[in-house]
């Protein structure tokens, strides 16, 4: 179990990373997400020991780090797996999984369960991208890390690559039994590999919980819309529900409340009808997207909604609908901004 | 019908008379000089062992130092570094001479402290001056290389569990041992035609025994020896072309956070070098400026260094703008210019004795200053060749275009755009070669005229007569100058690394 508290990173006088505070559970996959600069590859070299730390404590039970008291990386027992894949450009796909290894069972069994037998002794240049980071996993998990770090994996691989092999990568670290925790910008990715999904901000861990509360409950307005399309209009609490211009829906506060309050609404808690007689918004524009149509609407009360129909409605802008409030599970709900 | 540019056949020129040494050289030990004794034999490996113990040293210094500057974080960075790459502008023998005299019975140390060190001759005495002079070729190369190492992989074997240093010797080092090898080479071609350091310490390497055998009148002699000399010079030309660049996709800079013993440590372990390269020279010279004054000397030798090195500078930056555009114009062009860079691999003993015996044919060159230009400029005009070149490549060729278009005539435009935007080069360029002809021993020793005293000859004379004390003005003239060029090399570099950051910034 790797227990991180109140650590902090800062590059000269700018601080990067503030006052983190996580608990990695046993064979956990922890995801952290967050914008470009939003410190979360800085998280991963400290952990890794690859640059000093400015406060707090990261603790593996085996070792503890401080700022005073540096672990050098290895003496870690950490894995890395980096966004460049990080090949010896002048050693074979075996040597590189065999790296530091007396005994290379482990990486024959990494090597035949990823696929890469037959490039064995084959130089890293070449390998094909997805080639390469099945290498880099394999390398690392051999050398049968307490815990894996995972820099951005997939960020230098094609579209139609980056699904297969993330679900490849998180039945591997499960396989292995091994806790990680795996960095990357991107929500989908956040979402639907990890166990536990934590969103970056400016340095500061603005939620850490299951991808479902995550995206349901978010922390702050800035999570709701990093994970997802987000909009909000105006509310009124009425006991557990919500009183909205275009319906009631059950409520959930999030934080400090009152009376007035601005309800999150994504795209799925929304119906939208061609009726144009109880029209109450304004297409503004629509895009198709294969399965459906993503619209944004302007209601007649001026906010701003998305809403998804279905590929076979075709609306256009200016066209005049109905939107509706449609929603079994508690909508998140904040206080007004000032 | 393609026609050739008109730089052409100055250019072809030029590069002919850049191979007239050699020619010279072969026409004379021809005459009737003894192929190969057993003298030679000792002389042979005398340089070789030189060589091999300078190569040795300056790796040894070198790359360590190049690892500590490259990756390191330490305050003051870019200072530190200038100061380990400052052995690298001072002539080699100015170091020789005050260390000769600084240390052993009877040497400045004992007499400021009274402490009796070793005395520093022979062949152990010129491989540590010539280490501490070259192994800055071995740290600069090396030290480009490492910075364009991607850093994830050495972070990557740090998290399989290898250690640091580890890290570096099985996952870096492979990766850069062609850079270091191209240094070392660069410091065993110094080692080979370096004059003063040998001479001063007595040993009897080629370039030294090629002196002894002009002074003796033994010219055919002389040039059966700068024949073998050039042999081996070529040699190591031909290893050095072989050696293929690291070529590696440039990625993140790797940075080491060292506790601050460490890292201190380290740089304490290195200052010796430091203060026996840089500081004892200066010091002893300015212990003797203080005991001795400014005594026999007379500031005609500095108006002589500067004359003859400022004619040499302008015939250079003369002969180079052919060659320069020559060498953008087409392959032949390339060709012409490669052959101008043989000057700079021919030692300044072998240009003497080469251009001694022309001076002897044709009268009307013998003892004249003008011999003395001609030997300075076949061996620098490269530097002038390199810096024009590469503002000119650098420039925009729409330019020149974009003129024309505007009705000039290829002349015109040459003269108010070309011209304009390379003088920048041309004047760094003669910069260079004035530099480097100021400090030039061997040649300068060989072709000046009776009577023609400068900076180099005047400190070799002091030495040769025991007066060292005399020594400390020209010696802190020389190491001023060497300064200055240190300052026009680095402004170069800060440029070059200002333009890099401001590419990382886009």
């Amino acid at each position: 179990m790797l227990n991180v508290s109140d650590l902090s990173v800062d590059y000269g006088s700018t601080r990067v990373v503030d006052k983190l505070n996580l608990v990695l559970e046993n064979s956990e996959i922890l995801m952290l997400v967050g914008p470009t600069g939003c410190g979360k590859t800085t998280i991963l070299q400290a952990l890794a020991g690859l640059i000093p730390i400015s406060e707090g404590k990261i603790d593996l039970g085996s070792w503890v780090a401080t700022p005073s008291k540096s672990i050098p990386p290895e003496k870690r027992n950490v894995g890395m797996v980096f966004q460049d894949f990080a090949l010896f450009p002048h050693m074979t796909v075996e040597q590189n999984v065999c790296f530091r290894l007396k005994d290379t069972a482990l990486a024959d069994h990494w090597l035949t369960l990823l696929g890469l037998n037959e490039f064995r002794n084959a130089k890293p240049a070449r390998l094909s991208g997805g080639q390469k980071q099945r290498v880099a996993l394999a390398r690392t998990l051999a050398h049968e890390p307490a815990f894996v770090l995972l820099d951005e994996p997939l960020s230098n691989l094609d579209a139609s690559l980056k699904d297969s092999l993330r679900w490849e990568i998180r039945e591997a670290l499960k396989t292995a039994g091994v806790p990680a925790i795996w960095v990357t910008h991107d929500q989908d990715e956040a979402l639907s590999v990890g166990d536990r999904v934590g969103i970056l901000n400016k340095g500061v861990l603005e939620q850490l919980d299951t991808p479902e509360r995550c995206f349901s409950e978010p922390a702050s307005r800035f999570v709701a819309g990093f994970l997802g399309d987000a909009c909000f209009i105006p509310a009124t609490v009425l006991g557990a529900n919500l009183q909205t211009p275009i319906g009631t829906a059950p409520g959930k506060s999030i934080g400090h409340t009152t009376a007035d309050v601005d309800v999150l609404i994504r795209p799925d808690d929304l119906i939208a009808t061609l009726d144009a007689d109880a029209a109450n918004a304004t297409v503004l524009w629509s895009r198709y997207e294969g399965e459906s149509r993503l619209c944004a609407a302007t209601l007649d009360t001026g906010e701003l909604l998305k809403v998804r129909v279905s590929h076979e409605v075709s609306v256009s802008p200016d066209a005049r609908i109905h939107l509706r409030l449609n929603s079994e599970h508690p909508l998140a709900y904040y206080a007004k901004e000032k | 019908m393609t026609s050739w540019p008109k730089s052409y056949p100055f250019a072809l020129l030029i590069a002919l008379m850049a191979l007239t040494p050699i020619g010279v050289l072969f026409s004379l030990a021809s005459d009737n000089a003894q192929l190969f004794d057993s003298r030679n034999l000792q002389v042979l490996g005398n340089t070789l062992a030189l060589m091999c113990l300078t190569v040795a040293g300056s790796v040894l210094i070198g790359v360590p130092l190049a690892f500590f500057t490259a990756y390191v974080n330490i305050p003051l960075r870019r200072l530190f570094l200038i100061a380990f790459a400052a052995p690298l502008a001072l002539p080699s023998y100015l170091g020789a001479f005050t260390l000769y005299y600084a240390f052993g019975r009877g040497g400045e140390i004992e007499n400021l402290t009274g402490i009796t060190t070793p005395s520093l001759d022979g062949l152990w005495g010129a491989s540590l001056v010539m280490s501490l002079y070259t192994y800055p070729f071995v740290m600069l190369t090396t030290r480009a290389a490492l910075l364009s190492l991607d850093a994830s992989l050495v972070n990557a074997a740090r998290t399989l569990g290898q250690t640091l240093f580890m890290s570096l010797w099985r996952i870096v080092l492979p990766r850069v041992i062609n850079s270091i090898a191209a240094g070392a080479l660069l410091a065993a071609l110094y080692a080979l035609s370096d004059f003063g350091t040998p001479a001063i310490m007595g040993f009897d390497t080629f370039t030294r025994v090629i002196f002894v055998e002009y002074n003796a009148f033994g010219l055919s002699q002389a040039a059966m020896l700068s024949l073998q000399l050039m042999l081996i010079v070529v040699l190591v030309l031909f290893m050095e072309s072989r050696i293929g660049g690291d070529k590696e996709r440039p990625g993140k800079h790797l940075t080491l956070w060292l506790p601050r013993w460490v890292s201190g440590g380290f740089f304490v372990s290195f200052l010796p070098i430091v203060l026996l390269s840089i500081v004892l020279p200066l010091g002893i010279f300015t212990l003797w400026l203080i005991r001795e004054g400014t005594g026999g000397f007379d500031f005609t030798f500095a108006w002589n260094s500067a004359y003859a090195s400022m004619l040499a500078a302008i015939a250079a930056v003369v002969l180079a703008v052919p060659v320069a555009h020559a060498a953008i114009a087409g392959k032949a062009g390339r060709l012409m210019e490669r052959i101008t860079y043989f000057g700079f691999g021919v030692p300044g003993i072998v240009m003497g004795t080469a251009l001694v015996y022309l001076g002897l044919q044709i009268p009307v060159l013998y003892q004249t200053l003008a011999l003395l230009v001609l030997a300075y400029v076949l061996r620098f005009l490269p530097l002038a060749v390199g810096t024009i070149r590469s503002t000119a490549e650098n420039q925009d060729a729409g330019l020149v275009k974009a003129a024309r278009v505007l009705g000039a005539s290829p002349r015109e435009a040459f003269m108010r755009i070309t011209l304009p935007l390379t003088m920048r080069g041309m004047v760094a360029g003669a910069a260079l070669v004035f530099l480097e002809a100021m400090r030039e021993l061997p040649a300068t020793l060989m072709l000046g005229p009776t009577g023609f005293e400068t900076l180099a000859t005047y400190l070799w004379r002091v030495y040769e007569a025991g007066y060292f004390g005399r020594a400390a003005v020209p010696g802190l003239l020389l190491v001023l100058l060497s300064g200055l060029g240190l300052v026009l090399m680095l402004s170069g570099e800060c440029r070059a690394e200002f333009s890099v950051n401001e590419d990382s910034r886009r």
